[in-house]
């Protein structure tokens, strides 16, 4: 049984075909990339599968599950969970309330009113380990909007691990910052990830990051599935490699 | 050196929330033994409306939702009380208390139903149009409500009927006395909402007002949280029109209309809106501010506008904003001359 399938599933803006018939499948466990220029409809296919948008048609399953229809905090519920390309954090909120709210969320405890949120040892005690974990405890109170961009994107991805998914979508985790950091944030998440038992998405453009950490990459281009496979097959791909010669020339001769 | 400096400032908040607030309480309570009559009345208002603003910015600084309409609230606070003597003969505080929060609250929700399907100024709108239908029914049914005269609501007896104020020298004992009560429900109010919006669900609420999006994924249900703390907020600030009645003899609509609202949303601003202690502190420098401008001059408006305009130039944060980042500089300043 595959963790999650799409079954032809179609999305459209206009003119353009975002998603054109994709069928996608998610094992148990990988570590999967999902690759593509810009446009190829990766971010969309995330979307749709985590109720961000509406698909025109096909279907959605999460463990044998039809959720093509369910709510976003149902998905979540199922164990779908992702972080965002531009950094969606509460930049009002200290770094250790961004992570326990995804706690407090995961254990139906937003409705408590009349206690303090301070004063749950139980949500303090896995909110500091999530940071520890992440490399942010001694951050934790600071307000999210004062860290550095690195650590926001962890900071992302940290609020999604925390509500403990079963699939997790990470999209552009190293977006925006610096070459030198984006080894760090992917040692970091894909190692969480690993020990969490989590089996993740991650959309990436440096090729780089791609072939070290991924167990499955699959290719999109213009709204459907090129290529998909181990890495080695991938680099290997004639069709893949010409898209990637064509888009990103420069980072592509640097990888060879 | 480095986790002592982190260290530091969450300590120091702490204190300075206890001590704070201690003297704060120690002064409110002695300041009867200082002052006038008249001074003793205005502070009465003043914290009145400071529970009035401190419902309002759950609202605002909590929830990021700028209601135009909490005019509403507080008048149906004030006409509930009204309403609750002229057709039960109801002269107890405790029970325009107890009445008067249901209707309230069931009053807001429905009300907030129909507002928090949208935000912004569109949300802004709605109450305004919401709070304006009001003013118009207390306007119009001047059958039930007294039209512009309004409806007079004489001193209540307090604490189950152990003290009332007929006879002669009533009006002094009703203030000193009144004032005290008053003291007593701002403090209950302010450790209530103190504790709603350091509360998991508070929490909700400011994760929802930083980003929306964020929000709806890690599950929260968006429209729910709003829902209830418009409820909330309606609530609180319909419990200072239930204490404010008494307290002014008298209720006309002038406290639905929409200047009223405009009222509450510039003490808010004026304490600072960011803060906890904000809408308190704005609440209260708005009463006296707003009484010697009328006192003194014929263009008490235009004194006020410009207070205004130098406050959101000068102090975007309000009075608690600035008076906090000075000492947060004074802090540091310290920190690297030791």
């Amino acid at each position: 049984m595959s963790l999650l399938r799409t079954i032809d599933l179609h999305k459209h803006f206009g003119a353009t075909h975002a998603c054109d018939g994709v069928n996608f499948t998610v094992e148990q466990g990988e570590f999967l990339s999902l690759v593509g220029s810009n446009g190829a409809g990766k971010t969309t296919l995330v979307n749709l599968i985590t109720a961000h948008l509406q698909p025109d048609s096909g279907e959605i399953l999460f463990e044998d599950r039809d959720i093509t229809s369910l709510s976003v905090a149902a998905r979540i519920k199922a164990g779908i969970a992702r972080s965002f390309q531009l950094v969606n954090l509460f930049d009002g909120l200290s770094v250790f309330d961004n992570v326990a709210l995804s706690i407090f969320a995961r254990q139906g405890k937003t409705a408590k009113i009349a206690t303090l949120a301070a004063n749950d040892g139980e949500v303090r005690r896995e909110t500091r380990e999530v940071l520890a974990e992440f490399g942010l405890a001694a951050k934790s109170e600071l307000p999210a909007g004062e860290l550095a961009q690195g650590e926001r994107k962890l900071l992302d991805v940290a609020v999604a691990y925390a509500l403990r998914p079963k699939l997790l979508f990470l999209d552009e985790p190293t977006s925006g910052v610096s070459s030198a950091e984006k080894a760090q944030i992917m040692d970091t998440v894909s190692s969480v990830v690993r020990s969490g038992a989590v089996t993740a998405v991650v959309i990436e453009h440096d090729m780089d990051v791609v072939f070290r950490y991924s167990d499955r990459i699959v290719m999109m281009h213009e709204g459907a599935f090129l290529a998909d496979g181990p890495p080695d097959a991938i680099r290997a791909n004639e069709a893949v490699a010409s898209i990637l010669l064509g888009i990103s020339a420069p980072a592509s001769s640097n990888a060879a | 050196m480095k986790a002592a400096a982190i260290a530091l400032p969450q300590f120091n908040t702490r204190l300075w929330l206890y001590a704070g607030s201690a003297i704060g309480l120690v002064v409110l309570a002695s300041v009867p033994g200082f002052v006038g009559l008249y001074q003793t009345q205005l502070l009465t208002y003043g914290l009145i409306m400071a529970i009035a603003a401190l419902g309002f910015n759950l609202l605002l600084g909590y929830t990021g939702l700028l209601s135009f309409g909490h005019s509403a609230y507080f008048g149906l606070g004030a006409y509930t009380v009204a309403f609750l003597l002229q057709w039960l003969g109801i002269h107890s505080m405790e029970l325009y208390i107890l009445m008067g929060l249901p209707v309230a609250a069931i009053v807001s929700a429905l009300l907030g139903y129909i507002c928090v399907r949208h935000t912004r100024i569109f949300f802004g709108i709605l109450t305004l149009a919401l709070s304006q239908v009001l003013y118009s029914l207390a306007l119009k049914f001047f059958w039930v409500t007294g039209g512009s005269d309004g409806l007079r609501v004489p001193r209540p007896t307090l604490l189950a009927g152990m003290i009332d104020f007929a006879g002669s020298g009533g009006f002094p004992r009703f203030i000193r006395s009144y004032y005290y009560y008053v003291l007593g429900v701002f403090v209950l109010s302010a450790a209530i909402m103190w504790m709603m919006v350091h509360s998991p669900f508070g929490k909700a609420l400011q994760a929802i007002r930083d980003n929306e999006t964020r929000a709806r994924f890690i599950g929260l249900r968006i429209r729910r949280f709003r829902w209830a703390a418009f409820l909330l907020s309606g609530t609180f600030t319909a419990l200072a029109g239930i204490l404010w009645v008494p307290l002014n003899g008298l209720t006309t609509p002038d406290v639905l209309y929409w200047p009223f609202s405009g009222e509450i949303v510039f003490m808010t601003l004026l304490g600072g809106f960011r803060n906890f202690s904000g809408p308190i502190v704005g609440g209260i420098a708005f009463t006296f501010i707003k009484t010697y401008a009328v006192a003194s001059t014929e263009y008490w408006q235009l004194l006020l506008g410009t207070v205004l305009v130098v406050l959101v130039l000068l102090l975007p944060t309000g009075i608690v904003g600035a008076l906090s980042q000075i000492s947060k500089r004074l802090w540091a300043s310290k920190e690297i001359a030791t």
